[in-house]
């Protein structure tokens, strides 16, 4: 049966035709359907993870005990973990062990813009790249097989154009793999110094079995062409340069690492010109260099963001990258968006906000521009107790979600405790983690497919991880938590204020409308501040609210000083 | 070396454009859906995350015999389907030479249709009209995408879209 399948359904897909039985993620675009969609077969069992640290060593115990297995994850989700990575690398497997890892080349949805291919070299793991969601299909099977056959995790690279692109599919049906038994031996799974050595020699002498397999695997494929211009490209670099150049001779590396040496150079020996097409690092430029091959590279320019079909005549003739388009409509929190009432106030107050990774980090643009710092998760406790040793007398606060509090929250708030530290962490419990779509977490109750669970319950977690005082306000009271939140700021300790209201993509209730009465408006412009998509103004700085868009939320009823917005009385 | 910059004479490419929420994802997907039970090899582009915030919101759909890439290069649009006014500056530039603008029936659009939410099977109706698609394939994407309980008012709404009298460049 074809179906229309995006990168990362056909990944779950094809997992599911391979026989995964567990499959562990935390939510990270472009990643997050991957695992979302495995939740949707019964035979697979599903979940979101507490973190990726936690998820992969989930999915690898699995794999350990026998089952196949599968971790996915954005590619800052696999620097948390890296850690497992780098020594079940040395353990190796036992039930076939995939690691998805999707990069986001232009950072449509990301704090940074890594090439994780590097992490093949580095881990010492082998690495497929598919260039569509037909591959994506294939080589997700094809990895569990390397997998077993090697001992080894396979890595499978996606970027957000492959998770999120969508093709016609072949789907198949499942074939189920046998478990197989629980190994109990030390030597290969206990990575004390005396077992690791020799491990690490396995290692090595496993790339030597996979680089002899890069040169025969069917997925580095030759496409012939008119003997002038020869690409060596992969991922959906490929799809450019035949777009673009589809009478040319093609070598598409389908195993991003390790490379076929042998068959790239018997590649060179067939065209005039070798050119090297890929996005982001010069990942096999440097390895063609190395090689001693000389091919045309693109210019430093296009190490920056995407490429795309105009891009490859640009890199054959040595041209900079052209300026991208301009951005156009800039992203807002949704109407009635709880974290709209929490960032008012904190603009309102002019305190400096350290945050982390989720909606709110919206907060940060103008008009609302009351988000001063966002690393990674965490960081809106980690960097409040930072900023508070250099900084003891600047007023601060950070803030977080309830899904990036689990997520990495709770060991900073442990951290600051343990370690003296004063001041306040902000948890915007909107109950959902939103940005990536809306998906459960532990501080929700339910599971990756809505089953009541235990819910974390964040007050006693806040407690017992030190916090002096811990508060709990719906926030959209936005008095009550002005005054609480001055209050915590003035004292010296180390408070939680849990700020509880739901996300607008569970809560879909509205109410009326509120009415503008132009007569009384001043044009002074402080309810376009809130930054509200239903709000806008006109030239002469009079407002309209468009009935489509808003909920009733009456965040502007309450910031309007001349009561020009009137709350809808029933 | 012979090099040819435009798509292969048999794809079709068509940008859809215009800010979050407004469906366009859903419009692409019919879109997309129908080229599938024609029997095409389809490609699709799709945003997600951040970008899906109410801020701008691009999908593209290629279809023909063989298609690469899920994107359509600038110049290379055969049609041009704008939600928003405010985003035809931005995509105006994907749409080729000749090729057709749908922005032009955005203000009737808007009219011609008593909810909101509709405009993206409305404008996929408009759409329709201009593909060598079978009805069939049509109404099968409505199914595949619209819940049972919206599907009758959508469908009423595709076919208000595809029998509208337009008369585009």
């Amino acid at each position: 049966m074809r179906m229309l399948l995006s990168g990362n359904e056909a990944v779950a897909q094809g997992a599911w035709e391979a026989g995964v039985s567990v499959a562990c993620a935390y939510p990270g675009t472009p990643s997050t359907e991957i695992v979302e969609n495995l939740a949707r077969y019964p035979e697979v069992d599903a979940q979101w993870s507490v973190n990726e640290k936690v998820a992969f060593e989930v999915a690898f115990g699995a794999a350990m005990g026998g089952k196949r297995s599968l971790f996915a994850c954005k590619h800052v989700g696999l620097n948390v973990a890296m850690d497992p990575l780098m020594t079940v690398s040395y353990t190796g497997i036992s039930g076939g062990f995939v690691v998805v890892v999707c990069d986001d080349p232009q950072m449509h949805s990301s704090q940074n813009e890594q090439d994780s291919r590097w992490m093949g070299i580095f881990a010492k793991v082998p690495m497929l790249e598919p260039a569509g969601p037909r591959e994506a299909l294939a080589f997700v099977k094809e990895a569990f097989e390397i997998s077993e056959a090697y001992d080894t995790p396979v890595l499978l690279r996606m970027t957000t154009r492959v998770s999120h692109s969508k093709e016609d599919v072949e789907v198949g049906g499942r074939v189920e793999v046998e478990t197989r038994p629980l190994c109990r031996d030390v030597s290969k799974y206990v990575m004390v110094p005396r077992n690791a050595r020799g491990r690490h020699a396995a290692v090595e002498e496993r790339m030597r079995k996979l680089e002899a397999l890069a040169e025969r695997i069917e997925c580095n494929r030759v496409e012939d062409g008119d003997g002038e211009l020869g690409f060596v490209t992969a991922g959906a670099a490929y799809n450019y340069v035949k777009e673009a150049y589809p009478e040319a001779a093609v070598l598409k590396l389908g195993m991003a690492y390790p490379f076929c040496d042998e068959k790239i150079a018997a590649f060179a020996r067939t065209v005039k010109q070798v050119v090297v097409v890929e996005e982001l690092d010069p990942f096999i430029e440097e390895h063609l260099k190395a090689l001693g091959i000389a091919a045309k590279a693109k210019d430093r320019s296009f190490r920056l963001g995407e490429l795309g079909t105009e891009s490859v005549q640009d890199i054959v003739e040595r041209r900079e990258k052209r300026p991208t388009q301009a951005t156009g409509h800039k992203p807002s929190f949704c109407a009635g968006c709880p974290h709209r009432f929490a960032f008012w106030v904190l603009k309102k107050m002019k305190v400096y906000v350290a945050g982390d990774i989720g909606c709110y980090a919206l907060a940060s643009l103008p008009p609302l521009s009351s988000l001063h710092a966002c690393v990674c998760m965490g960081t809106g406790v980690t960097l409040v107790e930072g900023i508070g040793r250099a900084q003891p007398d600047e007023p601060l606060v950070g803030v977080l979600g309830d899904s990036t509090f689990v997520h990495s929250g709770i060991t900073g708030l442990i951290n600051a405790a343990y370690n003296k530290a004063k001041g306040v962490v902000i948890v915007l419990d909107n109950s959902i983690t939103a940005m990536t779509g809306g998906q459960q977490n532990p501080a929700t109750g339910l599971t990756i497919r809505n089953e009541p669970t235990k819910k974390l319950d964040l007050e006693a977690v806040c407690r017992s991880c030190g916090a002096d005082n811990v508060d709990v306000i719906d926030h959209r009271d936005i008095r009550a938590f002005e005054a609480l939140v001055k209050r915590r700021v003035g004292e010296k300790a180390l408070s939680v204020i849990i700020a509880r209201s739901p996300c607008k993509m569970i809560d879909r209730s509205r109410s009326a409308m509120p009415a503008y009465e132009k007569d009384l408006c001043k044009r002074c412009g402080v309810c376009v501040q809130i930054d509200c998509p239903a709000l806008t103004a006109a030239e002469d700085g009079s407002i309209s609210i468009d009935g489509a868009l808003c909920v009733g939320c009456n965040l502007c009823t309450e910031v309007c000083p001349f009561g020009a917005i009137k709350k809808h009385e029933a | 070396m012979e090099r040819s910059r435009s798509m292969k004479r048999d794809v079709c490419n068509i940008v859809f454009g215009g800010v979050g929420g407004q469906g366009i994802l859903k419009a692409s997907e019919i879109c997309a859906l129908a080229a599938l039970y024609e029997g095409h090899h389809v490609r699709k582009s799709e945003v997600h995350g951040m970008a899906q915030r109410g801020g701008s919101v691009e999908s593209h759909v290629r279809f023909g015999s063989a298609v690469y890439s899920a994107l359509v290069p600038v110049g290379s649009a055969d049609f041009l389907v704008c939600f928003h006014a405010e985003e035809h500056e931005r995509l105006k530039p994907f749409l080729k030479e000749g090729g057709t603008d749908l922005t032009a029936c955005l203000g009737p659009a808007l009219r011609a249709v008593t909810r909101r939410q509709h405009l993206n099977t409305y404008l996929v109706g408009v759409l329709s009209a201009r593909l060598p698609f079978e009805e069939a394939s049509w109404m099968k994407a409505l199914e595949a995408v619209f819940d049972a309980r919206i599907l009758k008012e959508n469908i009423k709404v595709f076919v208000a879209g595809r029998s509208a009298q337009y008369d585009l460049e």
